[in-house]
């Protein structure tokens, strides 16, 4: 190897908006590295033979090859390796949960922090996005019509793939604008809008044509896409955008939200700006029901609309949050309150109609469950009231059935998510796949990139095959 | 972009569009709704679908101006595009098999009335009308209604159109005079349908409403439209517009129709500034 490894066992810190400032803004919370930070960090990868981090990465990104070429100052032909393999890796490199993929197999993590992979794949397509103007070069067309059905990551990178193997793509959306929870549900602080745009555009550079304002299901089905419309293969990639609620008296008060709703209001209708057409309420005290990644979305956004109290309400303890450490960190940092081991069985309205708080008991953790995880009991006689104005159900989201229910011989589960057959995400219709939340339930983005990368593969295997 | 083909007045407070939309149109039926963005920064508002021609590939919308999104889409004229327009949402009106229903419409809900007594009418049921408005000028789809109706029964709260007072007092008087519908199907603003039910629910006969919650998205993705029906939370967006009007909580629907009511007077006197170009 040309240089010297750096052999730092901590990693580069990256530079960020101090808390008790980035909670009054949506600005970007974390800022990114600088070229010499990104060189300096690049030189604590080991360029292990057998690759451990690649075997981490959802899309299989040949890691030590592009961050050899950030220690080497080359940052377009480390952008190359990436984009490879990623379609979307300024996304990647903010909201990949990286602790438990990539940098979660690093061997640099043994006796140290591992090499902050996310923030260097974060940094090159930063960098590209900065410096390089150059438009990429249509592919040559290959005569085959795939069709694509959500905008979200899933779709995106199928559709990414595809294009770049020659298909005629076109993805319909449903909402006017194309990204899913990219746009509607992370919050600009984590994941500013501008970034998704470039890397939209960039698909649409290479041919993808994005349909908008398209509800599959109502306006056109999938047996029309694949009869009149002449597509050969359909990727159904249309997420699980549908919420619960907790099913307990008051939920339906003035104040109680949805996770989605709030987020949408606030990310894709961008209520948080003075002056936007779309309301969103501005609320005292907040509860946010629930203990995920978009629990701590809601509060957050919830802290920077100006709210003085912001509470996670959880039913288990701390260690049991789903949410990854880093956003758990970053809320207790900006003043968000947890309460956990603690379960809303009430919520309380005023004579307006509007919440005043909320009633909830207070929990101990029991034998572990099904899942391995272990199961909160209630404490008797532990009720108590907690004033709040404002509360959001964040305790997960399911399949939406407008798919299922309008495409006969699509099989689904008990949960409404698509059955496909195993990693290729073939459903019980051919020429007909599925991936990403639509199959898992609510996961991940990269985990969705990574069906929609598997399902693209599938696709053109099964038309170069037909 | 879907280009304004058509726009007319029908009274100071309400505007008729014709969209071209031709996938919208293809598979529109009565009692769905589409949403509708008139800018690039506007809000998105859902409206019921008044009419829709497959063959020249255009929907029909009604709306009365309200507010700062409804001033926005009535600020463009014929041959002007609305930015987003989506559709068809929602479930279809039920209407296969009735054979004799009274149609009731109140204010700007006739526009959807209309095409709900049109299909009944164009099925061979006996549909009688019953529409109100608060006075004369404000009457609007008058001969339409009259065209597709075995009877029409005109109220209006002044007394200068038709007769004085409300469409309640016009469906008792039609169910007291011994006529015996299979169903009431009432579209308005939602005092005007709780009130039918309490009415309907007396007699028993079967009653269905148009529900018109606050929308967002319309694809049932963040369940702000959520009604409480038979005890059950309902996403009106997916499950609805129309719910058997017996078992709608509409107390808790009009409390939930004010969450933005001081945002929304702030919008639509921002929007009246704007309109009399007298923006700070």
């Amino acid at each position: 190897m040309a240089h010297q490894i750096n052999m730092d066992p901590c990693k580069c810190p990256m530079p960020s908006q101090e808390p008790q400032v980035r909670n009054h803004n949506f600005d970007e919370v974390a800022l990114g590295y600088t070229a010499e930070m990104a060189v300096s960090e690049a030189k604590r990868c080991l360029n292990c033979k057998n690759k451990p981090c690649q075997t981490g990465c959802p899309v299989g990104i040949d890691i030590p090859a592009f961050i050899g070429k950030v220690a080497e100052e080359d940052f377009e032909g480390a952008y190359q390796v990436l984009s490879a393999s990623s379609a979307l890796p300024a996304v990647c490199g903010r909201v990949c949960p990286q602790e438990n993929q990539c940098e979660g197999k690093c061997v640099r993590g043994i006796k140290g922090e591992s090499v902050g992979i996310g923030r260097l794949e974060r940094f090159v397509a930063d960098w590209h996005r900065e410096h390089v103007t150059d438009t990429p070069v249509k592919p040559q067309p290959n005569g085959h019509k795939v069709a694509i059905i959500g905008a979200g990551p899933s779709g995106l990178t199928a559709a990414g793939d595809l294009a770049k193997l020659g298909y005629a793509v076109t993805i319909y959306e449903a909402l006017h604008l194309a990204g899913g929870v990219l746009v509607y549900g992370i919050p600009e602080f984590r994941l500013p809008k501008a970034i998704v745009q470039h890397e939209i555009d960039g698909l649409k550079a290479l041919g993808v044509d994005i349909e908008t304002n398209m509800v599959i299901g109502k306006v056109l089905t999938i047996d029309e896409l694949m009869g009149e419309y002449g597509f050969e293969a359909v990727y159904i990639a249309s997420g699980a955008g549908l919420p619960r609620f907790m099913g307990i008296p008051g939920e339906s008060l003035k104040g109680v939200y949805s996770a989605n709703e709030y987020l949408t209001r606030i990310n894709l209708m961008k209520a948080y700006q003075p002056g936007s057409k779309t309301p969103i309420m501005h609320s005292h005290k907040v509860a946010v029901v629930g203990g995920g990644n978009v629990a701590m979305d809601a509060a957050r956004c919830a802290k920077r609309l100006g709210a003085e109290e912001v509470y996670i309400v959880y039913r288990r303890g701390m260690e049991e949050l789903p949410a990854r450490k880093e956003e758990v960190e970053h809320a207790q940092e900006e003043g968000i309150i947890f309460k956990t081991l603690t379960n809303p069985v009430e919520v309380l309205g005023d004579e307006d109609g509007r919440v005043r708080g909320m009633a909830c008991i207070e929990m101990e953790l029991g034998e572990p469950d099904a899942s391995g995880r272990r199961r909160p009991v209630e404490k008797p006689d532990s009720r108590f009231e907690l004033e709040v104005d404002t509360m959001i159900m964040s305790i997960g989201t399911s399949p939406n059935p407008l798919i299922r229910s309008t495409t006969p011989g699509l099989e689904t589960n008990r949960h409404g998510c698509i059955v496909t057959n195993g990693d290729d995400g073939l459903t019980s219709r051919e020429g007909v796949y599925a991936g990403g939340d639509a199959v898992t339930g609510a996961a991940t983005v990269i985990l969705a990139m990574g069906a929609g990368k598997q399902a693209a593969a599938a696709i053109h295997a099964y038309i170069q095959n037909k | 972009m879907f280009r304004i083909a058509e726009k007319t007045p029908l009274n100071p407070t309400v505007t008729k569009m014709v969209i071209e939309a031709p996938l919208v149109a293809k598979k529109a039926q009565p009692g769905q709704f589409i949403i509708v963005r008139p800018f690039e920064d506007s809000e998105r508002i859902p409206l019921t679908i008044a009419d829709f021609d497959r063959q020249a590939g255009t929907i029909t919308i009604i709306f009365q101006i309200v507010g700062g999104t409804t001033m926005e889409l009535n600020q463009l004229e014929a041959g002007q595009s609305v930015h987003d327009f989506v559709g068809p949402l929602g479930r279809a009106s039920e209407l296969e098999g009735l054979k004799k229903v009274a149609v009731v419409g109140g204010g700007v809900g006739c526009a959807i009335a209309y095409p709900t007594a049109k299909r009944l009418h164009e099925l061979g049921a006996e549909v009688h009308s019953i529409v109100g408005f608060r006075s004369k000028d404000l009457v609007i789809l008058e001969q339409e209604f009259e065209a597709v109706s075995h009877h029409m029964a005109k109220m209006s709260d002044d007394g200068t159109w038709g007769e004085k007072g409300l469409v309640t007092n016009a469906l008792e008087a039609l169910i007291q005079a011994g006529n015996q519908y299979d169903e009431v199907i009432a579209i308005g603003p939602l005092i005007m349908m709780k009130f039918v039910c309490k009415l309907t629910e007396k007699y028993g006969i079967k009653t269905t409403v148009s529900m018109n919650p606050i929308m967002i998205d319309g694809t049932g993705m963040c369940g702000g439209c959520r009604l409480t029906v038979g005890g059950v939370t309902k996403f009106a967006c997916v499950d609805g517009p129309d719910f058997d009007g017996h078992q709608v909580d509409f107390d808790e629907a009009m409390h939930r129709g004010s969450t933005y009511r001081e945002f929304e007077t702030h919008a639509r006197e921002a929007s009246c500034n704007l309109l009399n170009k007298e923006v700070q």
